[in-house]
């Protein structure tokens, strides 16, 4: 269980961004937890967000989703060069409105593959929005030390997303 | 025009770069924008495909969707 639960950096978008890196992540933590609120420029209510570890190019990342959104559920997986992670608002959902996610890397300075879960839920006052519980494995057995998010059609990340990294031990 | 930005956040130092994108990562940007979109596509594709399989059987079995719902909680 967690006993140390510390913020080890964050922001605050002032201005559109691409992508979003948290470089020099430090080897003193047993697990990584990141928290974002996004909206992006796609023309839609909502884009998938994706990430990659250490700039790791390769088809690496799998992951398994349960998804719903406005009319059912469904699941599905992939395998490819980008690990998904969830969804985020976009810029025909509601005003002003962010989706939301979380990701729990655990062991990330582990010699085997790493797990991430992820529980995300796009944000929108109409039909179509979006909840979504994941299960991600990176194929590598490096540590950890840079996370990059991209939202998945190429769009920025609008002004006011966050991002939000933690480190968790438990001493 | 100047070229998108990418935001680098240093964890050590608490360093926050915006940098500019080179031409080739704003090419791969847009490599990557048409991948993504074909994905999405097929998945609406496979989705749909789904769900009318799934109306075809409901409708060849005689029941609504609220029916089946209530046969498979």
């Amino acid at each position: 269980m967690a006993t140390t639960y510390e913020i080890i950096n964050k922001v605050n978008l002032t201005s559109n961004q691409t992508t979003i890196s948290f470089t020099s992540i430090p080897s003193t933590y047993t697990d990584l937890s990141v928290f974002y609120s996004t909206r992006s420029g796609r023309s839609n209510t909502h884009e998938q967000i994706k990430l990659r570890f250490n700039d790791d190019s390769a088809t690496a990342y799998r992951i398994r989703r349960l998804n719903s959104d406005g009319s059912g559920a469904w699941s599905d997986s992939d395998y490819a060069t980008y690990g998904y992670c969830g969804f985020g608002n976009a810029t025909t959902s509601t005003a002003n409105t962010f989706g939301n996610t979380q990701i729990y890397i655990p062991n990330y300075l582990s010699s085997n593959y790493k797990s991430y879960s992820v529980d995300s839920n796009s944000e929108n006052n109409a039909t179509e929005a979006f909840a979504s519980l994941q299960a991600g494995l990176w194929e590598n057995t490096s540590a950890i030390n840079k996370i990059t998010f991209y939202a998945d059609q190429g769009n920025d990340f609008l002004q006011y997303s966050s991002f939000y990294l933690y480190g968790i031990k438990n001493s | 025009m100047p070229n998108p930005t990418k935001l680098i956040i240093n964890c050590e130092t608490k360093e926050q770069l915006e940098i500019e994108l080179t031409d080739e990562e704003v090419a791969q940007l847009e490599a990557d924008r048409q991948a993504a979109e074909v994905r999405r596509a097929e998945e609406e594709s496979a989705k749909a495909a789904k769900a009318a399989t799934k109306a075809a059987v409901l409708e060849r079995l005689g029941l609504t969707e609220e029916e089946a719902n209530a046969l498979l909680a």
